[in-house]
């Protein structure tokens, strides 16, 4: 039996993840007005999770990270479900949605949508699933 | 100078458009390798290599389209690859992606 040895992958990997992670933020945040929105970003956290996985194996990263994935599905959903009722409180239809100028103290005057917190739902979910398919997969024997 | 400039604006989209056809006929001679290659190992080559096809194409589109926003599919396409380039090193070498518990 080889004695098998990841160090290249594991110091690449600890450095890696961080900019995919900081990659995925970038991604949910720039949607609605350039390529991104909550789908793909919840994509590529999925991704950096799942190199911290390969990496590292099932047993560090459940220790790391003690997230029960199922629960994402649900929470992602009614948080998009709570976004989309929410516009009946001001007498609009259903999922309509609104934007502002505000001004922040650092960044300036910016645009404000209230469609990212449908998308924050959006990404939820994807992450939850796309885990719970991934690690559903990988503990079958 | 104002046809000089029309010249090199006609040059430049026949040779994008020239080398989108010759990067499609290279991604079909891969597929051949991906679905009746002899070994795993060529099949995982030759992923690789159409990702790499893939965002060659993403940037000549990115040319002929005189815009930047392509930039982060080209960089989207390249961190998926990496991931399952080693997903499927990882396979051919253990046999198994994510360990259950290492060491």
């Amino acid at each position: 039996m080889i004695q098998h040895n990841d160090l290249i992958l594991r110091t690449t990997t600890s450095l890696i993840a961080f900019i995919l992670f900081g990659f995925s933020i970038y991604l949910f945040l720039a949607g609605h007005s350039a390529p991104g929105g909550g789908f793909i970003g919840g994509l590529m956290t999925s991704a950096a999770i799942l190199l911290m996985y390969m990496a590292y194996g099932n047993k560090a990263v459940s220790k790391i990270l003690p997230i029960n994935y199922r629960m994402l599905i649900p929470i992602g959903l009614s948080v998009a479900i709570l976004t989309s009722v929410g516009s009946f409180l001001f007498g609009q239809p259903f999922l309509s949605h609104t934007y502002g100028y505000f001004y922040l103290p650092v960044f300036g005057e910016k645009e404000l949508a209230t469609a990212v917190l449908f998308d924050l739902g959006v990404y939820l979910t994807v992450v939850g699933i796309t885990m719970t398919i991934i690690l559903t997969i990988a503990s079958d024997r | 100078m104002s046809t000089l400039l029309e010249t090199s604006q006609q040059l430049i989209q026949i040779v994008a458009v020239l080398c989108m056809v010759v990067i499609s006929l290279s991604i079909i001679l891969l597929l051949y390798r991906v679905i009746f290659g002899p070994t795993n190992p060529d099949r995982a080559i030759a992923l690789d290599t159409i990702g790499i096809n893939l965002m060659a194409l993403a940037g000549l589109v990115a040319v002929l389209l005189l815009t930047t926003k392509f930039n982060d599919v080209i960089l989207l396409i390249g961190i998926l690859l990496f991931i399952g380039t080693i997903a499927i090193a990882k396979f051919i070498e253990k046999g198994v992606i994510i360990d259950r518990d290492l060491d």
